[in-house]
Order: C-alpha cells, then structure tokens, then sequence
C-alpha cells in the first residue's frame, strides 16, 4: 500500500486524506501526533488509564473508519479530537451509549490552532486565565466538563442556587474565549 | 449575528453536556431553527476544548499504540479481501441495435441489484472486520486478566509475606475494591486456624454510615491463607472500610456477630 510521507510539517489535513485512502502510516503518524491529548483528557476524567486507553483506541478506530467526520474547514484536529476524547469519556463514566456522532460534533476556534506552537502559545494562557479565574467560577467550570455533572448536581453540591452556576459555567467559557481573542 | 440572550447561559451548559431533561429539549427545538445559536454552540464548544487541551498528564502507554497499529492493519487486510469491481467487457458495444433494449433494461436492473449487493455485502465486511478487531482486542485483555488471575489464585504459587525481621508474622488482609464495576479481590495471610463449627467472614463498611454489608465467607488454608474474589455485592456501594470477623459457620448475613479478626487501617 501507498503511504504518505509523513513528518512533523506533514499537515494534518494531509494526513486526513492520505487515512482516506487507507494509509495505515498517515494514520499512525495522526495517532502519534494526537494520542497525547486524548489520552489525557480521557484519564482526566475518568481516572483509570485503562478505561483511558479504551476511549483512546475508540476515538482513533472511528477516525480510521470514518476519517471524514474531521471537517477541517469548522476548526483544528486538536481541538476536535479534545471535545471528542472528553465527550467520549463522559459517556464512559456515566456508562452509557455514546451521545453524539464524531461527526456532527463542529468544534470553532477562533483563532484556529492548527499549529502546534499557536496552540502551545494559546494554552500558556488559557492557564493563565484559569488561575485568576475565580475559585467558585473554575471550580463549577471543572465539575461540569471534567466530572460531567449536570448544573442541578453542581448545585447540590455547592449549595448554590441554579442560576449562579450556570451564569458561572457560561461566563467562565467565555472568559477562556476573550483570553484568546486578546 | 445575534445570539439569543434567553437561551445564552443554556447553551452554554448543553455544549458541555451539562443540561438534561426539558431543558435540553428546548435548547435543541430551538437550535433546530436558530443559525446564530447553533454558531454559537460550535464557539462554545471551541473554549471548552481549550479547558482540555490545557489537561497535563503522562503519555499513552505503548501498548496502546500497538493495540491500535495492529486493529487497523487487521481491519485493512480482511477489506482487502473485499470484491473488486472490475472492467467489463465493452466488445459488444458498437453493435447494439432497439431489438437489444428490452436486454439491456433487463441488464440494467440486474447490475443494479449486484451493485446494491455489493454494497450490503461491503457493510457487512466492514461490519465483520470491526467485530473481529474487537474480539481480538477483548481477547488479548481477557488472557492478560486470566494470568493475573490465575498467578493470584494458583494453590501451587509460592506465596510469602514479608515483615520487619524479627516480627513474628500477624494476621493481615489486603482488600482491592473498585465500586464502579464491584469487583473486589481479598487477601488474607497468617490467620490462625478455624475454631470447630466457625468460619471467617469479608464485611464492607459503606462510606455513608450504612449498615455494613456481608463480602464473602471463606476459610484459610493450612497456611493461614485465603482469598475472596469478586463476591456479589450491591451497585455502587463506596467503602469506608472492610473487616474480617469470625463467624458461625452458616455466616451472619444480616450483621457482624462475632469477633473481628482483622480490620482495615485505609491506605
């Protein structure tokens, strides 16, 4: 079988397409770019690297399957595969059947963050502005996208009314969003 | 582009997954018909992206790699084996002539349904050589979790404990409990020999102050040696704590009667 040549400039749109025809090296070369952030958002959430490792193997089989789910022009594949990876992680803790399809998950970053140094630059600070981000703000942020409570459970938790939260959860995304933009 | 400020905060919590109920029904009604909102979905799924891909931690094992690598050269070798559609012979062609139509038309509609078996039949390739790849794949575990397994248990494995020199060896138990799936795997080494009609008994102690549920009856071996693995267990107990006591023999299901034997100290 053909295969792409694959090196670190090799877009990953290139890559996508070269999956396409089914070049298994173009594959493992998006795995060996991407597997990372998977993996880490996945053990984030679900603290056990072999459930990790299952959402991990998913995640990458599906894109193998069906490498047209990543619409290149709405957004970047790293921070496609990092919602996936958590969304996917998600379902698993909750131990259910997966909530949505690769595909109809579009993901907008703007500015996109294609390049790994603009992502690595970009999420010097975004951990910035988490940590001056109020405590209850990130907090609530963290429960609801690492521990995937809903804002009734946050709010059970915290003690603090609905509407605090959610107000919280959105103005904390936004505040990530503005830390971009800047 | 205007977002609508009434569904704003909610929006936000659905591109989390973090609404349910009729809530969520609302929101997707409302992105149905709403392009702004549905842009702004995509925006909002794009910050919380940031918030993972700022996640730190260790690097895939590398077995998961390999796990990967040989799933999709599995899967590419039987889609290889897949029908190809090949030339067809276009000698004919030129000679066609009306009185061939109502063939051809025949032809036609038989190429059709081929075309349309193939298709099935490609699906259900690919449907094999995913189930395939996952039986592999489930297999490959059960035979890793199978040694682990049979190591621990194996009467005939040379088990020996440690202790500070000196020390005579006490009765210990290691309790592994992971709620989720309610597996827990019990060791206990060194405890004294059964007293006539008795029997020691696992006991898990909720986290929430509950009455303490029964984890096992068992019975050492002459070395003082037992194990208790997986014992049936209710959903989604958290443990506070395990405790051996010593029993009658039938067992005391309902709550400890006896004396406790061993208890656990937490890690």
């Amino acid at each position: 079988m053909s295969s792409v040549e694959t090196n670190a400039t090799t877009s990953d749109l290139a890559l996508v397409t070269a999956i396409r025809s089914g070049d298994q090296g173009a594959m493992a070369a998006l795995y060996d770019r991407f597997s990372s952030i998977v993996y880490a958002v996945a053990l984030r959430v679900l603290q056990d690297t072999g459930a990790a490792e299952d959402v991990l193997q998913d995640i990458f089989m599906q894109l193998w399957r069906n490498p047209g789910a990543f619409d290149a022009s709405r957004g970047n594949m790293a921070s496609w595969l990092a919602v996936i990876a958590r969304h996917r992680a998600i379902d698993a803790l909750r131990r259910r059947r997966p909530q949505d399809d690769i595909e109809d998950v579009i993901v907008s970053v703007e500015p996109n963050l294609a390049v790994e140094a603009d992502r690595s630059r970009a999420m010097d600070k975004v951990r910035g502005a988490l940590q001056t981000m109020p405590a209850p703000q990130r907090s609530a942020l963290e429960m609801a996208y690492f521990e995937g409570l809903t804002h009734v459970e946050i709010a059970e938790k915290t003690g603090e009314p609905l509407g605090t939260i959610k107000t919280r959860i959105r103005s904390g995304l936004l505040s990530l969003r503005k830390v971009l933009a800047a | 582009m205007s977002l609508h400020e009434e569904f704003a905060d909610d929006l936000a919590l659905y591109a989390l997954g973090s609404l349910d109920g009729a809530e969520r029904q609302t929101i997707e009604k409302h992105l149905e018909e709403c392009a702004s909102c549905r842009r702004e979905l995509e925006l909002l799924r794009g910050d919380s992206s940031l918030l993972a891909l700022t996640t730190a931690g260790p690097k895939p094992p590398a077995r998961a790699r390999q796990r990967f690598v040989s799933a999709i050269a599995e899967e590419s070798k039987v889609s290889s084996r897949l029908p190809v559609a090949g030339a067809t012979s276009t000698s004919e062609r030129r000679r066609r002539s009306w009185w061939l139509v109502p063939g051809l038309v025949t032809l036609a509609a038989l190429a059709l349904v081929c075309i349309d078996l193939w298709r099935q039949n490609s699906t259900l390739h690919e449907d094999v050589a995913s189930l395939r790849a996952q039986i592999a794949d489930q297999g490959s575990k059960l035979e890793q979790a199978n040694e682990v397994v049979a190591t621990l248990l194996d009467p005939e494995a040379t088990k020996i404990e440690l202790v500070a020199v000196g020390n005579k060896p006490q009765p210990r138990g290691k309790a592994i409990y992971e709620r989720r799936n309610r597996n827990l795997i019990f060791f206990a080494s060194n405890l004294p020999p059964l007293p006539a009609e008795k029997i020691y008994e696992l006991w898990l102690f909720p986290a929430n102050g509950g009455a303490p549920i029964a984890a096992g009856l068992f019975k050492p071996d002459a070395r003082g040696s037992a194990t208790v693995v997986n014992p049936p267990l209710p959903e989604g107990v958290e443990a506070k704590n395990f405790v051996v006591t010593l029993e009658p023999e039938s067992g005391s299901h309902e709550s400890p009667r006896g004396t406790p034997v061993i208890v656990g100290v937490g890690e």
